[in-house]
């Protein structure tokens, strides 16, 4: 769920269901751009290491600062390091940290949001009175706050994403099961003497995926957002590490010097948050989000 | 207006998909023209032809349509404007969508009558006497309030208004009552019957209601898949008609009075085709009893009969009696369950209430909490092979009643009884076995069935889970299951999506029996269906009833179809039960004055037959204000005095366990009181005896 680009990207099951999804996708072009671009990004993510022409912290004293060149197409750093290799470095770092932490987002706030909402009553109040002040304080202030109790870290990094969008995900939930919970079919499961874990998994649960879907497509976009802003910040990913907002942010005292180290880091930081947006916006699009299906 | 071979379709892919084909229709002044067709049946589209408002993909592919002599399609669009949009006028089904929620109703009217016109003292004295002209007592207040403060009828009322500002040539009438009370219908359709009678309008009524059209109409089109099969009428059409698929909707829709025991309803076997997928030859012919092979192969046209046309090969026989266009009748009479049958289900001094928040100031001031008090109190007792029958129309705490004796919703007080045992209120505290034979059958609609799961299951669950059938049977019982319900054991691979309305509800029902309940309850379960559909659901349950011996809670506002399908009878008014007893008694006189007024309200298949009309003014009190009394005291038409207002009827007893709550005795009642359908039902009970007990 996180990572739909992956499923609408490499994924050749023979299932209809699929099938649709990818010929719904690829009507559009908008979207047909959105999926192609974010599978190329996880394509080159997963393949990194083995294509990637040199090491991302491989220094190499005698090419620093190289504009772009077939030997370094994205040319080279201040410390000599070759930016293309960065750059795919970074995104491989990108994919497993956003991804995760929106793993971790919609997992929590689906079972959280699934369980409060379908209950009622005071503990449905409760929860989303905890989560509404969380959203109330913007998620960069957020992260800070917490990287500043937590120290920077991966885990802290991937902890932050989790906190900040699993109340988001939690109230997308609730207005589905809200609408979903008084259908004839739900009060029939339970006329069946059904649990409530049944209930909530066969009977409720699928018609939450397709939002849900969309929710995770524009979560994860977000919060690549968000890591190479803490990366940019310095208190995300910590260097020498190649984190795209790292980079960026190294990049700006030599950019008359060296242009191109900040060009490809920031072009595809917008790139990918570009390409997850219209995916999701394909998504929302194909599974009508908002009809009864 | 006249429509000559009027051709609509809609754009699909490349294609165009033709909704209606070659209609012809003339609508005179003073004449009320009914249109009538199940759903698939084409006719909203022929009333968007007629208004020239098809939506963007539809288009006229064929035909002509002429208002007062002139070609509409020739006409520019000043010209149209000037020439038909300001002589035309519509009545949506839908009232709230039609008006503006940010103005009030009166601002509107006044703009009906003048679009360009500024609220002048005389433009506003115009408005209050449209007002007053559609039956709306308080003007003044009417047209200072805003749409949402206003019922569903006065709605309805101001949309005549407005519709009439303009002193139309035309009016369209979309199913204007279906989403009204049968209590309001009757008194929409006694305005527009007396509008129409004093402005001489052409009217045009689109209804798939046939009561509502024979109350109505002067002339009668039916329409099937599209085309226009006969047109004749009103009194001949309702009485004698001429084609098989008139004659079957007619034996389709249970009559007022009539019971599952004395007729068989005869549903039309198979479904509407749809419009892109229309059979050769004659459209009816694959569901026609009379289908012969020249019917299958050659499209009949609409000739000429005496009095209208008709679109049917073999009408000729039929009008010579020749040839019998009723369905077969299904086999197998219902014979009446057991009188001495023990209650199964047994519901005492039920009731539900939903607390209201108090706001700040109410509480800070100490104000006591108030309540929606849905039901007051109801008792009901339902016996092993009987139906019950519960009616009332919305508001009147029915579907509240239902969920709190299934435990959905927790009772606030009162006592459920099954098989003599009493049930915990909430339905997560009941033991399993109670659960098992305690079973619902919910309104037939999209929602009933889950669409991601597959029929097969959807009815394996509680096969299993309650029913006890191992895993390997599972899908052998569940075969059995669909068949028993009259569908094909393939559907069991199936999605909702897949399935006609009908059939969702044949699936909803299998669901229901496959925990082999002792009690079912139904609420609504027949009432979004088409008629022909609705004959064979019904006539379903009650095979069912037959076979498995279970009890019948039944609950509809229809009164016809409660009629037909119940033993006993409850009246539920505000939450109370107001009259209760065998079906034969609560549906002739005495009646409650409540009763008498549902009753005289039902449109009846008679056109032209003249009986007494027992009209409710005003709406439904309010549930949260519940008045004293009598609940019924502010709407009754046979209100006897301050009794009324502020003592709580007494109820009185009739022979076979009928009773009123009234503070009129029976004999007075059935001696003011005249039946109100059919050949006059029991005379006034003789030996009633009237005693004054607290209910």
């Amino acid at each position: 769920m996180a990572r739909p680009a992956a499923a609408a990207g490499i994924v050749r099951r023979r299932s209809g269901a699929w099938r649709r999804l990818l010929r719904g996708l690829y009507a559009r072009p908008s979207s047909a751009l959105g999926a192609t671009l974010a599978a190329a990004f996880l394509l080159l993510a997963l393949l990194g290491p083995w294509v990637t022409p040199y090491g991302p912290l491989d220094q190499d004293f005698a090419a620093r600062s190289q504009p772009p060149s077939p030997a370094h197409p994205f040319g080279t750093d201040h410390l000599g390091r070759d930016v293309l290799s960065r750059v795919v470095a970074g995104d491989r770092d990108i994919f497993l940290l956003a991804g995760s932490g929106t793993l971790v987002a919609v997992l929590v706030g689906t079972l959280v949001g699934l369980a409060a909402s379908y209950r009622g009553g005071w503990v449905e109040e409760v929860t989303y009175r905890v989560f509404d002040s969380l959203l109330a304080i913007p998620a960069l202030l957020l992260a800070l706050l917490l990287l500043g109790s937590l120290g920077p870290s991966r885990v802290s990094v991937l902890a932050v994403i989790a906190v900040a969008y699993t109340p988001i995900v939690a109230r997308v939930v609730r207005s589905v099961v809200l609408d979903t919970k008084t259908k004839e079919y739900v009060l029939a499961a339970r006329m069946q003497g059904e649990s409530t874990a049944f209930v909530l998994g066969r009977e409720v649960l699928p018609s939450v995926l397709p939002a849900l879907a969309v929710e995770s497509a524009l979560r994860f976009s977000y919060a690549i957002f968000l890591v190479a802003s803490l990366g940019f910040l310095g208190v995300g990913v910590q260097p020498p590490n190649p984190d795209w907002g790292l980079m960026v942010s190294e990049a700006r005292d030599y950019v008359y010097l060296t242009p191109w180290t900040l060009t490809f880091p920031a072009l595809a930081i917008s790139l990918l948050v570009i390409a997850v947006n219209l995916l999701a916006d394909g998504l929302k699009r194909v599974l009508q989000v908002g009809d009864t299906p | 207006m006249r429509l000559e071979g009027v051709s609509v379709g809609y754009r699909r892919g490349r294609g165009w998909v033709r909704a209606v084909r070659d209609v012809d229709l003339t609508l005179e002044r003073g004449v009320t023209y009914g249109l009538v067709g199940e759903s698939g049946s084409g006719k909203t589209t022929l009333a968007h032809a007629v208004l020239q408002s098809l939506p963007a993909h539809g288009r006229l592919l064929g035909g002509r349509i002429l208002f007062r002599g002139r070609d509409l399609a020739t006409l520019g669009p000043e010209a149209r404007r000037r020439e038909f949009h300001r002589r035309v006028a519509l009545v949506p089904q839908d009232p709230l969508p039609s008006l503006n929620p940010a103005h009030r109703v009166g601002r509107q009217v006044e703009e009906a009558l003048d679009p360009s016109g500024r609220s002048t003292p005389e433009l506003r004295g115009r408005a209050h006497a449209l007002l007053e002209a559609v039956g709306l007592a308080d003007p003044e207040r009417v047209a200072g309030a805003y749409p949402h403060q206003l019922s569903g009828g006065m709605q309805q009322r101001i949309l005549i208004a407005m519709a009439l500002a303009g002193e139309p040539d035309l009016l369209v009438l979309d199913e204007p009552t279906t989403n009204l009370d049968v209590t309001t219908e009757a008194t929409i359709l006694d305005l527009v019957r007396r509008l129409v009678h004093d402005s001489g309008t052409a009217v045009l009524y689109v209804s798939h209601s046939l009561g509502v059209v024979a109350e109505l109409c002067d002339r009668v089109a039916v329409l099937y898949a599209g085309e226009m099969v006969e047109d004749a009428p009103a009194t001949r059409l309702f009485t004698q008609p001429r084609h098989p698929y008139t004659q079957g909707l007619l034996d389709s829709v249970p009559r007022l009075g009539s019971t599952r025991h004395e007729v068989t309803l005869r549903p039309i076997p198979g479904r509407i085709p749809p419009a892109t997928d229309l059979p050769a030859g004659c459209v009816f012919a694959p569901r026609c009893p009379l289908a012969v092979d020249d019917c299958r192969e050659a499209t009949p046209a609409l000739e000429a009969t005496p009095e209208g046309r008709v679109r049917c090969w073999r009408w000729p026989e039929v009008e010579a009696g020749q040839a019998d266009p009723h369905q077969p009748a299904p086999a197998g009479r219902l014979h009446a369950p057991a009188e001495d049958a023990e209650a199964v289900l047994e519901v005492e001094h039920l009731a539900k209430r939903f607390p209201l928040r108090r706001s700040l100031v109410e509480l800070l001031r100490g104000a006591p909490r108030r309540a929606v008090r849905a039901v007051e109190d109801v008792s009901l007792s339902v016996r092993r092979g009987h139906t019950l029958g519960l009616v009332g129309e919305s508001g009147s705490g029915k579907s509240t009643t239902a969920r709190s004796v299934l435990g959905l919703e927790a009772a606030s007080a009162g006592t459920v009884r099954l098989l003599g045992d009493e049930l915990p209120r909430r339905l997560e505290r009941r033991p399993a076995s109670a659960i098992r034979r305690l079973q619902m059958v919910f309104q037939s609609s999209d929602e009933a069935l889950n669409p991601y799961r597959s029929v097969g299951s959807t009815l394996g669950r509680p096969l299993r889970r309650m029913a006890g059938v191992p895993r390997e049977e599972a899908a052998e019982r569940v075969a059995r299951l669909l068949e028993s319900v009259q569908l094909p054991r393939s559907y069991a691979e199936k999605r909702p999506a897949q399935l006609s309305g009908g059939e969702k509800q044949r699936v909803a029902i299998a669901r229901a029996f496959a925990a082999e309940p002792e009690v079912l309850v139904f609420d609504e379960s027949v009432s979004g269906l088409d008629v022909s559909v609705q004959a064979a659901i019904l006539n379903l349950l009650g095979e069912l009833q037959q076979v498995r011996g279970s009890g019948y809670l039944f609950i509809s506002h229809d009164l016809a179809v409660v009629g037909f399908l119940a033993d006993q009878v409850a009246v539920v008014y505000l939450g109370r039960v107001v009259e209760t007893g065998p079906a034969r008694s609560v549906l002739s006189p005495p009646y409650h004055p409540y009763s008498e007024a549902l009753l005289s309200a039902v449109p009846l298949l008679a056109p032209g037959v003249e009986r007494a009309r027992v009209r409710l003014e005003g709406d439904v009190p309010s549930p949260v204000d519940v008045p004293g009394g009598c609940p019924f005291h502010t709407r009754c038409p046979r209100l006897v005095g301050p009794q009324c207002r502020e003592q709580a009827p007494p109820w009185r007893h009739g022979p076979d366990g009928h009773a009123i709550a009234c503070h009129i005795p029976l004999e007075e009642l059935a001696s003011v009181q005249t039946a109100l359908f059919g050949d006059g039902g029991a005379p006034a009970v003789p030996g009633a005896t009237s005693e004054g007990g607290d209910g």
